[in-house]
């Protein structure tokens, strides 16, 4: 080891000890310039109040901020900056717009000038709601209309859009089908040793086939079931780690999209399942009868919450990884001072490694619980051979 | 809506979510102790628990929020 351990415990130890002084002096500070200058003010009306809502509108900012990371977006916006001078520019590139609303409408989302301006398309009028990011049916100004319970009452047309999320979809989709491609044609080529990428991926592979596939379907069935497990693990696990990175995708912690792969794995399950799979659904063998009525709705339950908590599982896991990550960052804002920031940033920077195993892990629990469902799918007649062993 | 029964019931889910993966943690570190060349399986076993454990726990965490 470079450092010994004793100089790493010291420099925590120290930056821990130091912190308090750094923060309290700063908010000090601020604290009392906020009571010279609400006391100076305080003559001229209604001022104060401004004062302090500087305060809570940056807080505001900042959740709205993380808010709209989680949320998909019509434009791929990578960063703004220029805020302090007035004049702020967006960075990033607009995507198609595709909307179903008495015909079809095609725009750039540039039109929507990041959500601040009405889009006409073919004497229709589209406006982007703050709140969840969608296109809503508008007037030429672009009002919302609200009901008593802040919920929008416009209309919303049906929306086709090439989002942030489905450009990282097809990109991910076109990254895969080459990789593996190449992986596959290099065996030929290199007399049955992969090359290049293939060599980190190699292994992988074999690991989901010998360690998650076979142990759970069993060395008849598995093979069938290969490409699917294959394919959701590497998607999930691509796009949990681009989702890491600064462009700032969240593809992974959208319920949609892991819905969509919960219902592919549920409909794969019930469509090659077999006769003693439904046999245990329906008349559970070796109970009373009594007790096989009772079983039989728990167990087509079941087979709903499979599905559904494979969902829940790696939006929220995503989400919630990304929503803290994201609040450590913002704590630099929060406190302002050297120490802060120095503390938000190593906090962040163990996090982040953190979500880097969080993000294989859950493609591997995805991966392997959906094998785990296939296994059952396929389950042998085996009671009565347990019992003679 | 956030109200603070909501809180409260979220947070003692989470605190139970919690002890039970601790608990399946220590479990497998134990069984891991006592036969380290089963590892490989009890692993996954550990994972598979905890992850289904887990997914509750982040239910209540959203019906908190």
């Amino acid at each position: 080891m470079l450092i010994s351990r004793k100089t790493i415990q010291l420099f925590i130890a120290t930056v821990f000890a130091v912190l308090p002084v750094f923060t309290f002096a700063n908010a000090d500070t601020t604290h009392v310039a906020k009571a010279a200058h609400a006391e100076v003010v305080n003559h001229e009306g209604d001022a104060p109040k401004e004062v302090v809502s500087e305060e809570v509108k940056a807080q505001e900012e900042r959740a709205e901020f993380i808010q709209h990371h989680l949320l998909d977006s019509h434009d791929f916006h990578l960063f703004s900056y220029g805020k302090e001078s007035g004049h702020e520019k967006h960075v990033g590139f607009p995507l198609p717009v595709i909307l179903w609303e008495d015909g079809l409408h095609f725009f750039m989302s540039s039109e929507f000038h990041h959500g601040e301006a009405v889009a006409e398309s073919n004497g229709k009028y589209f406006a982007i709601n703050h709140h969840d990011g969608m296109v809503y049916n508008t007037d030429a100004k672009g009002t919302f209309n609200v009901d008593e319970k802040h919920h929008t009452t416009n209309t919303k047309p049906l929306d086709l859009s090439i989002t942030k999320n489905i450009v990282m979809i097809l990109f991910v989709a076109l990254l895969m089908f080459v990789m593996f491609r190449n992986l596959g044609k290099s065996y030929g080529k290199n007399g049955g040793i992969a090359t290049g990428a293939g060599r980190f991926f190699e292994p992988i592979i074999l690991y989901v086939r010998d360690e998650i596939a076979i142990p759970n379907i069993g060395e008849k069935h598995y093979k069938k079931y290969m490409s699917h497990l294959l394919t959701v693990f590497f998607f999930i696990w691509f796009l949990n780690m681009f989702g890491l990175t600064p462009l700032g995708v969240n593809v992974t912690g959208n319920i949609a999209i892991t819905a969509a792969l919960a219902i592919i794995t549920y409909l794969i399950t019930t469509f090659t399942a077999n006769k003693n799979y439904w046999g245990h659904i329906f008349w559970m063998p070796g109970v009373p009868p009594l007790m096989r009525i009772v079983l039989a709705p728990i167990e087509l339950l079941g087979t709903i919450i499979k599905p559904f908590s494979l969902t829940i599982r790696l939006y929220a896991n995503m989400v919630a990884g990304h929503i803290v990550l994201m609040s450590i960052i913002a704590m630099m804002y929060t406190f302002n001072n050297v120490a802060g920031s120095g503390f938000s940033f190593i906090l962040a920077f163990v996090l982040s490694i953190l979500e880097i195993l969080v993000a294989g892990l859950q493609a591997y629990i995805f991966t392997m619980l959906t094998a785990l469902y296939f296994g059952s799918a396929n389950e042998e007649h085996h009671h009565d051979e347990e019992a003679h062993h | 809506m956030t109200t603070i029964p909501n809180l409260v019931g979220a947070g003692l889910i989470v605190i139970g979510a919690g002890l039970g993966i601790g608990k399946i943690g220590g479990s497998a570190m134990d069984a891991i102790a006592r036969q380290p060349e089963a590892s490989g399986k009890i692993q996954t076993a550990m994972l598979i628990a905890a992850a289904l454990i887990e997914g509750i726990g982040f239910a209540a965490f959203f019906m908190g929020k």
